[in-house]
């Protein structure tokens, strides 16, 4: 592909950090091979490619955190050796984690200390700190303990500590993937303001838009080697999109409205206090769903989303039985193999160790959750047959890729391992499907088939209920759509008129807090 | 001297080396490694500890020893967790089975032989202060030096970088890792500053309390420091509290069955392991809030490079 410069007007001569041939080899594997890349100054610089493309080992590189096989790195035009983070904070390079490296049990100024090279006193960082918040519109309370804050206040935590080394380079591994739509906006104005201030930044990110609005170049990353590099303002989604997979991507489509009038999955008034010590307690909760429709549920995490799937898998019991009601007969007090038996089925977010158990094989896997309802079992027995004829009907029906027949969980692809776990559970034919995040850390086209899997199931007569943080996903496969906030769960709307301001609006909580105003008005 | 002094100066020296070794196995949690080999390690520093106070005559020398001895168990303890990323617990569960055949083993030519005790702190005046003096101006030095190395815990904990560095090791080993931290050097520290307090906690029992050694005579304490750690909420100024609390019970019981109280003196003993039992079990029921134990606690790291 033609590697075509951007049309960008570059202030100097020299780019600010340039790679050139960097290589990067796990064993026989190669993560990175042979990239080259310019980062100029005063410039954002996007970075794309699907999961394993090598995005996060070349910024891991480039931070100091690993070091390359071959080829080298250039600051400034001179050749840089990092040793470690530590020696790329010092000649001003920043980062911006995607998993946050933060500390739950410590205060936030612990955290950004932390995160500098100590050499003012703590007093000293917790003024600065305190300044930089308010200079760039970041507020923070540095006394708080990081468990305590939301999803969108830990990120300016990472934010802030980064800009407090003042950086030249800023590196953010998808800012955006747990973010409000309005809490990304202000995202956005400091970046701009950061590039204006002379910063470069590299900017990972799956959301194309998001790219082909902020950044002035990107790259594109795919099997760990440079695919091109372009304008995203010149490209269309679509194109990038092709650049990144190499191909065309499935379109999902919907099939006819096959919704029918039977609720298949009622939930009434449910209730549940937090089972642990930074959980989130279950306000009221109330949704009627009926057969071949899906309902998305919105929601930055940790709103009551993993509460509600536990209460509604049978993980947690509810106190009323009435509270859950699957294909008419109440469940609240059931047993997730109760409630299987009932025809529900169930994909939590975590595919190792929640929905699979990692050390066993996929047969087995199929078993744990296929045990009650279908022919594994005969009298106390397992079959193994009937337990690999099921591997090979979702690997069959879900592209399944895999090395072996029957390999271990934890050898999948987080893709395949998605694929195959939804699968197992589709090909129960359930009444009920209760899905969380599907397509969560999956590449492209593995979350087309999944995707495509849902809307076929629904058309089928079955009712899917799909909690997600993704909104292009939501919108693209439910029919309605409702949000979750610190417990509580909006009515729900039709997705055709559910916009990303109100539903951006719903996750920052805005109509509960008009709705508390009220009633405070009228006591 | 009254009962109640002979009572609280009882309780202060069986308090001591629960004390020690829960001060140095705290430090080693909160940077997000559990050690259950402190018994073990406590043993041999008895053994070894009394071996080099008898060899020399010296009591520090012993205290030496046995610090030094700690170390090295705990040296093979790093070794295994942090060098080879096996499994804390079951480490920790052979470290005190090592160190209970270890100690007999140094220890038989000891047994039988007596030395004197660590000599009371005596300043004239002052400790002849009546009912205060003896307890506050009189004790050996093990049991200043104890709390001494609380409040250095506490000091370096809260309010230097490196106890920042230390306590954030123990919360999150891959955001330390992230931010450039070397974690498994800070843990392997860690487990060391362990072995040497379980090591001096050891030794104390031959060189302050009971002038000779015999095999096993740790009798569960290091099981009841772990215990403390969990009673403190890994916090060092209710390690004291707790500490003692349960100092006062070995003592109590002790002499409840000299007072002749109508219980089976077999259950009078057990009290202390009971007591430990029944704490933990309230402390898990009670807990809503506040100070938990370090997240990254006794899961094994590996770095990626």
């Amino acid at each position: 592909m033609p590697d075509s410069t951007p049309a960008v007007q570059h202030t100097g001569a020299t780019p600010l950090l340039q790679t050139v041939g960097l290589t990067k080899r796990y064993g026989t594997l190669l993560a990175n091979e042979a990239v080259d890349i310019d980062i100029w100054p005063q410039q954002i610089h996007a970075l794309l490619g699907e999961n394993g493309a090598g995005k996060s080992t070349l910024v891991k590189t480039v931070y100091g955190l690993i070091q390359p096989s071959e080829g080298e790195m250039r600051w400034q035009g001179e050749q840089m050796v990092l040793s470690g983070p530590s020696d790329a904070r010092a000649r001003g390079i920043g980062m911006v984690f995607q998993h946050f490296s933060l500390f739950d049990n410590l205060t936030v100024a612990e955290n950004v200390a932390l995160g500098l090279d100590g050499k003012e006193s703590f007093k000293d960082m917790s003024a600065r700190l305190e300044e930089v918040s308010r200079v760039y519109g970041l507020p923070l309370n540095p006394k708080r303990e990081v468990w305590q804050l939301s999803v969108g206040e830990r990120q300016r935590i990472e934010i802030v500590r980064a800009l407090m080394q003042n950086p030249k380079f800023l590196i953010l591994d998808e800012p955006t993937a747990v973010l409000t739509p309005q809490e990304a906006d202000q995202l956005f104005i400091v970046l701009d303001r950061l590039k204006a201030e002379g910063c470069a930044i590299l900017y990972i990110s799956h959301k194309l838009a998001e790219v082909k609005r902020l950044c002035d170049t990107a790259t594109i990353l795919r099997d760990g080697k440079k695919v091109s590099t372009c304008n995203p303002k010149a490209e269309t989604a679509a194109s990038l999109a092709r650049m990144m997979v190499g191909g065309e991507i499935g379109r999902v489509k919907a099939a006819a409205n096959r919704q029918t009038n039977v609720p298949r999955l009622v939930v009434n008034d449910l209730t549940l206090a937090p089972d642990d010590l930074h959980g989130v307690r279950l306000q009221h909760v109330s949704f009627e769903l009926r057969g071949g429709e899906i309902l998305g549920i919105a929601g930055v995490a940790g709103n009551g989303q993993d509460e509600l799937f536990a209460a509604l898998s049978g993980e947690r019991l509810a106190q009323d039985p009435d509270t859950v009601v699957i294909d008419g007969r109440a469940a609240g007090h059931l047993s997730i193999t109760q409630r299987r038996k009932l025809g529900a089925a169930f994909v939590p977010e975590e595919r190792l160790g929640h929905a699979a158990a990692p050390r066993m094989k996929l047969s087995e896997n199929a078993l744990l959750t296929g045990h009650a309802a279908s022919g594994m079992v005969q009298h106390g027995f397992v079959n193994t047959a009937a337990m690999l004829k099921t591997v090979d009907r979702a690997t069959e029906a879900f592209d399944v890729r895999k090395a072996r027949r029957d390999p271990e969980a934890a050898s999948l692809s987080g893709g395949n391992l998605q694929k195959f776990i939804v699968g197992r559970e589709i090909l129960r034919s359930p009444a009920v499907l209760v899905v969380s995040q599907p397509t969560w850390g999956v590449d492209a086209g593995a979350a087309a088939v999944i995707r495509q899997a849902l809307l076929d199931l629904a058309a089928s007569g079955a009712a899917v209920l799909v909690t997600s943080q993704d909104l292009d996903e939501l919108t693209e496969i439910t029919d309605r759509i409702a949000v979750m906030f610190h417990g509580h769960l909006s009515e729900p709307m039709a997705t055709v008129d559910a916009s990303r301001e109100k539903l951006g609006l719903l996750m920052g909580g805005s109509t509960l807090e008009q709705k508390e105003a009220a009633h405070a008005a009228g006591a | 001297m009254g009962l109640i002094e002979a009572i609280i100066l009882a309780v202060l020296a069986a308090s001591t080396p629960l004390l020690l070794a829960a001060t140095g196995e705290l430090v080693t949690e909160r940077a997000g490694v559990l050690n259950l080999g402190v018994e073990g390690m406590m043993i041999v520093g008895a053994a070894c500890g009394f071996g080099g106070a008898w060899l020399s005559g010296s009591v520090i020398i012993g205290a030496l020893c046995g610090i030094g001895a700690g170390v090295l168990m705990s040296l093979i303890f790093a070794l295994m967790t942090l060098g080879l990323a096996v499994n804390q617990v079951a480490t920790g569960l052979a470290l005190t089975i090592l160190g209970v055949g270890l100690s007999g083993l140094i220890g038989s030519r000891f047994v039988g032989e007596k030395i004197s005790l660590a000599p009371h702190l005596y300043i004239p005046g002052l400790t002849d202060i009546p009912l205060v003096g003896r307890i506050l101006f009189g004790e050996d030095a093990f049991v200043y030096l104890s709390l001494a190395l609380v409040i250095g815990v506490w000091f370096f904990l809260y309010k230097t970088r490196t106890g920042l560095i230390l306590r954030a090791a123990g919360d999150n080993h891959t955001s330390a890792r992230a931010l450039g931290y070397p974690v498994l050097r800070i843990r392997m520290f860690a487990v060391m500053f362990g072995g040497a307090c379980a090591g001096l906690a050891g030794a104390y029992l031959p060189l302050a309390y009971t002038p000779f050694f015999i095999p096993g005579m740790t009798a569960g304490r290091g099981w009841i420091a772990l215990a403390l750690v969990v009673f403190a909420s890994w916090l060092p100024g209710r390690l004291v509290i707790g500490a003692y609390l349960f100092g006062a019970v070995t003592i109590l019981q002790l002499h409840a069955q000299g007072w002749g109280v109508g219980v089976p003196s077999q259950l009078m003993s057990a009290l202390p392991y009971l007591a430990t039992i029944i704490v933990l079990v309230l402390i898990s029921r009670a807990r809503t809030g506040g100070s938990t134990a370090p997240a990254a606690l006794g899961t094994v790291f590996v770095p990626d490079r």
